[in-house]
């Protein structure tokens, strides 16, 4: 029991020495008792990654969608576009463009987020064939 | 209600899993009489949170339709507006404004609220005219009047009440 009052302590001390308030900014906002918060870039490069795999199957794309899409944040345009390159192997318009009509919803009261994207989607758009929701009309009601 | 015999209970319970595993695999769309949905299929579904459903909208396509799922192989720009309208309307039932609209329905329900509460004020003015009893000789302004001369009289609560606020010398009050 002593020896363990003494490990303690001893630890202890050396935690107090070491405590010293610290100004530095933190990594990333995440409150883990231990490991590294994945960084923005990192979390693009897995979901690009995702969809980029060549034989992805239609229930790997709607569960990546589903999924992207349930997060607090609209995507970037980078993951969209393995996204959209997705549905291109899979021959599946339809839900390229419900993915650019999920997006422009996510992000809500931002209305300058979507035009952004399109803006930054249009050489994929363009390459693939994909119309916008906004070109097709199927944006008003 | 307990004359349900065995076999009656028996024959109400096979036919409801025939039902439903007879029943079509698509869902009615807004305006129709609900049929029961066969749950252990694929669903389809409209929602903001989850863009892509289990299952496209219409599964069994026309010819027509066949032809273009064909076309859809090749490359998209060779598809026409209305084609690609199309595509998305077959494996799709509503757009997202569409399925964003709001609706009329918070007039009805307030109103119907309004309806009710008014209704109720009518039985309520009905019942204390016909329900009621005739008034205590109490509540006559002739019986107050000498009630309160009476309260005054005996000084009820004379320190910091009732007749604490009378002047007894100008004879009002306070």
């Amino acid at each position: 029991m002593f020896r363990a009052v003494l490990g303690l302590t001893s630890s202890g001390l050396r935690c107090v020495a070491k405590a010293r308030p610290s100004y530095s900014a933190p990594v990333a906002a995440r409150c883990y008792s231990h490991g590294k918060a994945e960084t923005d870039e990192e979390f693009d490069a897995r979901w690009v990654t995702y969809f980029s795999k060549p034989d992805i199957d239609a229930w790997e794309l709607k569960k990546g969608m589903n999924t992207l899409i349930g997060y607090d944040l609209v995507p970037e345009p980078k993951v969209l576009d393995s996204a959209l390159r997705a549905c291109r192997r899979l021959d599946d318009l339809a839900s390229a463009i419900r993915i650019l009509e999920a997006v422009k919803d996510k992000a809500g009261p931002h209305k300058d987020i979507y035009p952004y994207l399109i803006q930054e989607l249009t050489p994929t758009l363009a390459e693939l064939g994909i119309s916008t929701p906004e070109q097709l009309g199927i944006d008003k009601l | 209600m307990f004359r349900l015999t065995a076999s009656r209970v028996g024959g109400l319970l096979a036919r409801r899993p025939a039902a439903a595993l007879t029943a079509a695999s698509s869902r009615p769309s807004s305006g129709e009489v609900s049929r029961p949905v066969d749950m252990s299929r694929p669903q389809y579904w409209d929602r903001r949170v989850s863009p892509l459903p289990d299952r496209p909208f219409r599964e069994a396509l026309s010819a027509e339709d066949k032809a273009l799922k064909q076309k859809e192989k090749g490359p998209w720009g060779q598809l026409s507006r209305e084609e690609k309208i199309a595509l998305y309307r077959i494996s799709f039932q509503l757009t997202y404004p569409e399925m964003n609209q709001s609706s009329s329905e918070w007039k009805t329900v307030l109103g119907g609220i309004f309806i009710f509460i008014g209704l109720t004020g009518l039985l309520v003015i009905w019942q204390s005219y016909y329900v009621y009893p005739p008034q205590p000789l109490t509540f006559d302004e002739d019986w107050r009047a000498r009630q309160l001369q009476r309260m005054l009289d005996m000084r009820v609560n004379p320190v910091e009440g009732f007749s604490a606020k009378w002047d007894y010398e100008k004879g009002q009050w306070k």
